[in-house]
């Protein structure tokens, strides 16, 4: 990869792990969740370096754009009940733990010898994407849409007034 | 320096990591909801970087990103609505309170 995309790589990683640790140790929670969506935006960055062009999009209107929005009005309408509290009982075994899997992780990841291509990826994801969702998965596709009107129905039914 | 697929994967293992303390150690469900959803997009993350370093010519890494967020999304949904019918019969969000289905 070129020179310009490794600075955005940089610059985009630095953003979302800066922002991925002020959602869990800041203690106001709405503050947690705007860094929340600062963390997804900077996610689609690095989509888009990572050439999924579509992707980056869909994580914008999806996550940034409904999820978070979701949270947020969580948020607002539990907003009497105390905000979480980042210093738990659980804080040093978590801590611990949670070390002990990027610890797990990194030593898996450097000494893997991964099989790397050199093709260019696609010119146009929308289109690779669209061509296999369609032909390929379109069983995932529709079983994804009775998934999401599940959800909805669900939604709906838990969250109405009795 | 080249950026390679290790620190696309390395990235992702932190974002793991980050959320998965973050998901161990509060006790609002919101914010428990929150390391869930990082720890989501850290697993993107993950499929969308050995798409493009490992097989960039198959969209089946693409497709299950695809997939991965829309049953995040339909999650993060359902959790939220969840939340939001426990905190009006019981007034608290707080996860160690509501236990009732404890011994």
């Amino acid at each position: 990869m070129e020179t310009g995309s490794a600075i955005a790589f940089w610059i985009l990683a630095a953003i979302t792990v800066g922002s991925a640790l002020g959602v869990v140790l800041v203690r106001n929670l709405f503050r947690a969740a705007l860094l929340l969506i600062l963390s997804f935006v900077g996610i689609a960055g690095l989509y888009i370096t990572l050439s999924a062009d579509f992707l980056a999009a869909v994580q914008i209107l999806i996550y940034a754009g409904a999820i978070a929005i979701l949270v947020i009005f969580a948020i607002m309408l539990t907003s009497d009940a105390a905000s979480g509290d980042p210093f738990g009982r659980f804080r040093v075994p978590a801590l611990l733990v949670a070390g002990l899997v990027v610890i797990t992780l990194a030593f898996v990841i450097l000494n893997t010898d991964w099989p790397q291509a050199a093709e260019a990826p696609f010119e146009s994801p929308t289109l690779a994407i669209a061509d296999a969702l369609f032909n390929k998965f379109v069983l995932p596709f529709e079983v994804a849409s009775v998934l999401l009107l599940a959800a909805l129905i669900g939604a709906f039914v838990m969250a109405r007034e009795r | 320096m080249t950026v390679g697929l290790e620190h696309y994967l390395l990235l992702s293992a932190a974002l793991f990591a980050i959320g998965l303390y973050g998901a161990m150690t509060k006790s609002n469900g919101v914010a428990i909801l929150m390391g869930i959803e990082i720890m989501l997009n850290a697993v993107n993350l993950t499929v969308v970087a050995f798409y493009r370093f490992a097989t960039p010519t198959i969209a089946t890494g693409l497709v299950f990103a695809l997939f991965i967020m829309t049953v995040a999304a339909a999650e993060a949904a359902l959790g939220l609505a969840i939340l939001i019918a426990v905190y009006r019969n019981r007034d608290s969000i707080n996860v160690e309170e509501v236990d009732s289905m404890k011994w």
